[in-house]
């Protein structure tokens, strides 16, 4: 009777695929202030799995089953943006036409355990929003031209040229299948605001489980009190630039007569 | 080391601004300008969004003319009269630049309105100015050469409105005056210089004021003119960058000093010369980047920032 049961149960936990998915992150605030050059996060977490799971992957292993594969996601806080294409106009590379897009990602870094396109299905990609591609989908369709699509791409490159988009293939090293840990490095011109931080749990070209996190970042020290200074109390602002302005020209031609005539 | 810039949201190495600063501050202690129309392209080349560039230069023409004034005011090498009355014209223009310049930045076309009045003001001062020094040069050289009149009646002297500028010795209209300051205004606001490579030819041929006086004058103008559009800067686009502009100010007070040094032990038309060849080359540089097809069509630009 009891074996009965043990094989429902392993019938039941196959098709659902368990397994759970845990994470955490070495740090999850950022601080923006005159010296930051960039930050390196450890995103690391576990694969828990429970006495069924384990009897169960056994036995797909048995039959040649399949490893899991984990994806983490870091998405900055979400901008609306324009595109312009520049193209000659009487002699002249000037801008001439432009797309906007109401929300896209300031930051976006996919890092797998393997390649994207062989541990995920295209269609678990769409449904998840996993690549930057797809990321962005919902503002590539535009109004559905070939040149919507263009302007979406030129994104895609720009963003990856400038390290602001990532595909950090093999990034994340699995260890037994139970641990796993990436590094990733934030750039040094960031956006504040809340990086959302996703980990897929991926079998079989599916995610099995996901889960969440965040990573604060946000200027801090001098840095954030110029900045809401500039914003909240610009004339203010303006009249302190220009007393800097003055105080350090003046204050430095004085200083050099004090020194030549010594 | 990097510094991260609260404004333009960027992270630049210090020494980069600190060299841009000294740089520029050797050439305008050299040439004596205000360095602005060599400051302003040199922070698009290193990746400072335009608008932060052109309100940040204004700042830094603050501070690198301040001294300049309080010297002039002091040997009285300054006209106040006609400063002023070029200084309402100033105060006009730029706030008539602050007004195209959001307009142009909604339009998307702000880099290249600020590229091309650059081509445009570069290439014309820089070849009048090249082809003055080379016939002073020339003049020099072959001694005994005709004095030049004071100055000569033109169109300029018809006009009404006229007031008497003691100082510079003269009984003219305010308003070529008054539209030289609009001018420098307008430029200022736009194209983050002080406007002096334009208000001094302007105040020796179109005014005819004695070149004792021009000097300190376009310097009195100036100073007031871009403070006024670093303030504006500030109050409508929020785009004036302290920490950015103390680093170009501090490599510039310090570079400004080894300038002088070089400047006094070179000849006056020498160092014209230099400038107008230094001030082609930058226009040259400015419209290449125009010309040539550049290697990425599409730029992306975040919409409620710069």
């Amino acid at each position: 009777m009891r074996a009965l049961w043990l094989v429902l149960l392993i019938l039941i936990a196959l098709p659902a695929r368990a397994g759970e998915i845990v994470g955490a992150l070495s740090q999850n605030r950022v601080a923006l202030t005159a010296s930051f050059s960039g930050s390196e996060i450890l995103i690391f977490g576990a694969i828990r799995r429970t006495a069924e799971d384990l009897l169960a992957e056994a036995a797909a292993e048995a039959a040649g089953g399949v490893d899991y594969d984990v994806i983490i996601v870091i998405e900055g806080p979400r901008q609306p943006i324009a595109v312009w294409r520049k193209d000659r106009r009487a002699g002249i590379w000037m801008n001439v036409d432009s797309v906007t897009m109401g929300s896209v990602p300031s930051f976006y870094a996919v890092a797998t355990s393997g390649p994207l396109h062989e541990i995920l299905s295209p269609e678990a990609d769409a449904a998840y929003r996993i690549s930057a591609r797809q990321a962005i989908r919902a503002e590539q369709v535009g109004d559905g031209s070939p040149q919507a699509l263009l302007f979406a791409e030129a994104l895609l490159r720009i963003r990856e040229r400038s390290a602001h988009y990532m595909a950090l293939d093999r990034f994340v090293h699995l260890d037994r299948d139970i641990l796993f840990r990436a590094n990733v490095r934030l750039p040094a011109n960031l956006t504040e605001g809340a990086y959302t931080t996703r980990m897929y749990l991926v079998q079989d070209g599916e995610v099995v489980n996901q889960f969440r996190t965040a990573i604060f970042v946000r200027k801090d020290g001098l840095e954030r009190w110029l900045h809401e200074l500039a914003y909240e109390q610009p004339l203010l602002y303006g009249i302190l630039a220009l007393a800097i302005a003055i105080i350090a020209g003046w204050g430095a031609s004085a200083l050099f007569r004090l020194i030549r005539q010594q | 080391m990097l510094v991260y810039l609260p404004i333009a949201e960027v992270s630049t190495n210090l020494f980069t601004l600190l060299g841009v600063g000294a740089g520029v501050g050797m050439l305008s202690g050299m040439f004596g300008v205000g360095g602005g129309f060599l400051i302003t392209p040199l922070l698009f080349f290193i990746g400072i969004p335009p608008a932060v560039a052109v309100a940040t230069g204004a700042n830094q023409v603050v501070a690198s003319s301040i001294s300049g004034v309080l010297a002039h005011l002091r040997r009285k090498t300054v006209d106040l009269k006609m400063g002023t009355v070029l200084l309402i014209g100033g105060l006009i223009g730029s706030s008539l630049g602050i007004i195209v310049f959001r307009w142009l930045s909604a339009l998307g076309q702000i880099d290249l309105a600020v590229q091309l009045s650059y081509v445009v003001f570069l290439g014309v001062v820089g070849a009048l100015m090249l082809q003055e020094s080379l016939r002073a040069w020339y003049r020099t050289k072959k001694s005994g050469s005709p004095r030049r009149k004071l100055h000569q009646h033109t169109w300029v002297h018809a006009l009404p409105f006229k007031m008497k500028f003691r100082v510079s010795g003269l009984y003219i209209s305010v308003i070529p005056p008054l539209l030289v300051g609009a001018a420098v205004g307008v430029l200022s606001a736009v194209m983050g210089v002080g406007g002096g490579f334009i208000m001094v030819p302007a105040m020796i041929y179109l005014l005819g004021m004695p070149t004792k006086v021009v000097v300190g004058t376009s310097l009195f103008q100036i100073i007031f003119t871009t403070a006024y559009t670093t303030i504006m800067h500030a109050v409508t686009g929020h785009s004036v960058d302290v920490m950015l502009a103390f680093f170009l100010i501090l490599g510039g007070v310090i570079g400004a000093q080894f300038g002088t040094q070089i400047g006094t032990r070179l000849k006056a038309e020498q160092l014209r010369i230099l400038l107008a060849l230094l001030v082609i080359a930058v226009c040259l540089k400015v419209a290449m980047d125009l010309l040539i097809r550049p290697d990425e069509l599409y730029s992306v630009r975040v919409l409620g920032g710069f």
